[in-house]
């Protein structure tokens, strides 16, 4: 057990920051290549997924919330996605359902 | 009365009972400073969607006047100065200094070229006349997918007004960002940083990750739009 827990600890981070570099660039690269196809209406969701995709690794990662120990901590992350959707969701139903003729 | 008998790491402040407690404590406080941040960008991010909707070609006029290729490299620019971060603090975590050092003063680097492909840019839109204001001008450009319509230019001011204020708030967290980045530079020259302690770089870090993300939006939402058509 103990042994298993040290050759977990002693497993480099180095290799997950690379991929998760190389990811991003990827990422970046798609994008603006997706841009230039014609996707219809899908161009915009596809933009979003990607940037989304690459939030994710970042903070997951980069920024460590997987395994982020802190119960509290995820709170505050749910929390201000939560109010992040609400304010755009609420918004959007709000101005693209009215009438302004 | 005055001598605490155990070993003390000295960076422990007396109101936390073990380090991992005071690490966690700064982090948390700095995430919850991030949330008010994805609030105060969200406006905007808001602002930006309801206008797009209803202006919905002629921000696409707008937008595929701006430099998508600067865009995608400032982009790149700023992903590699997140892998420098994340470098550092490993650095510090292994007892690299060197490296810690390096990897810091990288990090600025690329945040210094991000600005100057920021100035270029600006540069660029200052000579076209797309700078909101009494000379604004953006006269007879066609609506993509629409080459017949020319683009309203209160319209399109609209976006440009988002695009300075959404790039120029980011581009001042950057400088900010370049702040701090230089204070924890001189910290770990200092010495300051060690395997058990160095909660600045993290928090530091957490910072400049999130001003990577809100990019990461931005790159999209401003520079990509109808570039299809």
């Amino acid at each position: 057990m103990s042994g298993h827990s040290t050759s977990e600890h002693a497993k480099s981070p180095l290799t997950t920051y690379f991929a998760v570099w190389g990811a991003l660039l990827l990422g970046t690269w798609l994008t603006y290549e997706a841009s230039l196809l014609d996707l219809g209406r899908y161009n915009a969701a596809v933009a979003l997924i990607i940037a989304t995709t690459k939030a994710l690794l970042v903070t997951l990662f980069f920024m460590h919330l997987k395994g982020a120990s802190e119960k509290l901590l995820k709170l505050v992350v749910a929390s201000t996605i939560f109010f992040l959707i609400l304010l755009l969701a609420l918004s959007m139903f709000d101005y693209g359902t009215r009438s302004f003729s | 009365m005055a001598a605490h008998t155990h070993h003390h790491n000295p960076a422990l402040l007396h109101h936390f009972s073990t380090e991992e407690q005071q690490r966690n404590s700064a982090s948390f406080g700095m995430w919850i400073f991030l949330a008010t941040e994805v609030m105060f960008f969200g406006g905007l991010f808001c602002a930006y969607l309801i206008y797009r909707h209803w202006y919905f070609g002629d921000f696409g006029a707008a937008s595929t006047s701006i430099n998508a290729k600067l865009g995608g490299a400032n982009t790149a620019v700023l992903i590699c100065s997140s892998l420098t971060v994340v470098l550092a603090i490993w650095a510090a975590q292994t007892s690299r200094r060197a490296l810690m050092i390096g990897m810091l003063v990288l990090t600025m680097l690329f945040g210094l070229t991000f600005l100057g492909i920021k100035g270029i840019e600006y540069a660029d839109k200052f000579h076209e006349q797309h700078v909101p204001g009494a000379s604004f001008s953006f006269e007879h450009v066609p609506i993509p997918s629409h080459p017949d319509q020319y683009a309203n230019p209160r319209h399109a001011e609209i976006f440009f007004a988002l695009y300075f204020i959404m790039t120029g708030l980011h581009a001042l967290h950057m400088i900010i960002g370049l702040g701090i980045f230089s204070w924890l530079l001189w910290a770990a020259w200092k010495g300051r940083f060690t395997p058990e302690y160095h909660t600045p770089l993290e928090i530091g870090g957490l910072y400049w990750h999130f001003v990577d993300i809100v990019w990461i939006y931005l790159f999209p939402l401003l520079y990509l739009i109808d570039r299809h058509k």
